[in-house]
């Protein structure tokens, strides 16, 4: 049984030199069969497992992981929670997202951290400030919390800002969510991994899918084989369900199937700890970067996606020089502080920069990918209606519009660009 | 940073005068008029994007602006050969994938 966290279990495990913790989650050998098995170990898989689990009593599901449980994308981004979007469906989706984190922490007993410390988009020209009003107008009219703001309330909430108007690209207002804001990245994984193990869910890490087998006549999938601990073995599932993030091409791959999703490098880096001197989270389009200060007092700054397709988890050179750029026109004050780590994560990218939610053409086999650039902030909300989709069969309404049926049909929901680079 | 060699210039040249423009051998349909919507959505969106060997097409754009094909690695960032649009993929097995 794993411990439940509370102020009682800390004042108990710290008399015992805390040498009384047990694992956050069991170490299993998978079995011969599920009901569903979850490619994918990162938060979004975690979460779909727990919900399916919690919410549609389905118990007997596995997580298959090919590295480790926070490994992948959801320990290599920079932990931007917002919901401030344009389109009605991004809107509502994002949001429902949001109003999950604001319970997650209670609703898994593990603190994901998450820090509602608000989120600035900055606007530098006048068609920035004109998209920005139209953006907080739709986001107000969605039941989204959303202001413009002038330079003059930007300068006080961010004093570190260079707002003056002799820049190149001059501060001239800002969208501004209040309760938007950051979270603990691992502790998200960690948290629906435990949460999830809890309820019976079966994580297996280090276990890759190298194939989807598919039943001859009906041509529904018949479970997924898995390499684990150097052999190879076959799991019976009624549905497979994928959350493979970059990856997503190659696992479609593995049933036969090509999505709408090129798959390229995001990076972002930190810098050394710092005193406090940021306390919100600051994102620009125009000069392309955004940053938070961590708990810990790193800088976590994120850059923009490689220009072209690739799986090496680093990004290119040239990107980490634009990103610098941004900062030290935003931040004059930043420009002698050193980088301690840089990193890529494997973005697969809609061209509507909106995800797939959904049944494939392949009986059985479900997925959820192409979050791109801005998959975080979605985890929870990404989850619960992956989990209704999935258990049900019918896609859930907040899911809906994002069938991969939209890439035929011409609906596409326009997010890039007015959702802003900045995720 | 990679380094890419036009074939227009003759010359190899960092990445940031070029821009990649997508997945290459791509053919318009010949009868828009007569495409089913699969079709074109096959067409606009769909892409192999593989992790392994990757045909795309590159774009000299600070440079002589001329359009190329790229045949790249996509996992080690090697480009194993460049070739003109109108030259025929080399090495290829199977030039539908």
């Amino acid at each position: 049984m794993t411990q439940r966290y509370s102020f009682l279990q800390l004042i108990r495990q710290a008399l015992k030199r805390h040498e009384g913790w047990t694992p956050a989650w069991h170490s299993v050998e998978p079995k011969d069969t599920y009901d569903i098995v979850v490619v994918g170990g990162g938060g979004h898989g975690l979460a779909t497992a727990y919900y399916l689990a919690k919410n549609h009593g389905i118990r007997n599901v596995a997580v298959i992981e090919k590295g480790w449980i926070g490994g992948g994308n959801t320990g290599r981004n920079t932990t931007i929670v917002r919901s401030n979007y344009l389109r009605d469906e991004a809107a509502h989706l994002y949001e429902y997202a949001l109003k999950l984190w604001e319970g997650l922490s209670v609703e898994l007993n593990f603190n994901v951290m998450f820090s509602q410390r608000g989120v600035l988009n900055l606007g530098h020209s006048l068609q920035d400030m004109r998209d920005i009003e139209r953006r907080v107008n739709a986001n107000r009219l969605n039941g989204i919390d959303s202001e413009v703001l002038n330079p003059s309330d930007i300068q006080e909430i961010v004093p570190l800002l260079d707002c003056s108007p002799q820049n190149r690209y001059p501060v001239l207002g800002a969208s501004w969510q209040p309760r938007g804001g950051i979270a603990r990245h691992d502790a998200v994984a960690w948290g629906f991994a435990r949460a999830a193990d809890r309820l019976g869910v079966d994580i297996v890490e280090h276990a890759r899918v190298v194939e989807i087998p598919l039943t001859r006549g009906t041509g529904a999938v018949e479970g997924v084989v898995i390499e684990h601990e150097d052999e190879r073995k076959f799991i019976r599932a009624r549905k497979v369900a994928c959350v493979t993030a970059g990856n997503s091409g190659v696992v479609a791959a593995l049933a036969g199937l090509k999505l709408p999703i090129e798959s390229r490098p995001l990076q972002a880096f930190v810098s050394e700890p710092l005193k406090p001197c940021l306390d919100t989270v600051v994102m620009s389009n125009a000069v392309h970067g955004y940053l938070s200060q961590s708990d810990k007092g790193d800088l976590v700054i994120g850059a923009g996606t490689d220009g072209y397709n690739g799986y090496g988890q680093r990004g290119s050179f040239e990107i980490i020089e634009e990103t610098a750029r941004a900062l030290c026109e935003l931040f004059p004050a930043f420009s002698r502080v050193r980088m301690n780590r840089q990193w890529g994560g494997i973005v697969d990218i809609c061209p509507d920069a909106c995800p797939i939610i959904g049944p494939m053409p392949v009986p059985g086999l479900y997925f959820n990918c192409g979050w791109g650039t801005g998959g975080f902030k979605a985890t929870p909300g990404s989850g619960f209606v992956f989990a209704h989709t999935v258990a049900e069969d019918i896609p859930h309404p907040l899911a809906e519009p994002f069938r991969i049926e939209r890439f035929h049909s011409g609906a596409l929901i326009d997010e890039h660009g007015a959702a802003g680079v900045a995720h | 940073m990679l380094r890419i060699y036009c074939p227009y210039c003759e010359s190899v040249r960092d990445e940031d005068e070029f821009h990649c423009v997508g997945e290459a051998h791509i053919k318009r349909p010949e009868r828009p008029d007569e495409l089913s919507d699969q079709a074109w959505g096959e067409y606009l969106h769909f892409r192999t994007n593989p992790r392994g060997e990757h045909r795309e097409i590159w774009q000299h754009a600070v440079g002589c602006r001329q359009h190329f094909n790229v045949l790249r690695d996509t996992e080690s960032y090697e480009i194993k050969s460049v070739y003109r649009i109108n030259e025929e993929p080399p090495n290829v097995t199977d030039p539908d994938t």
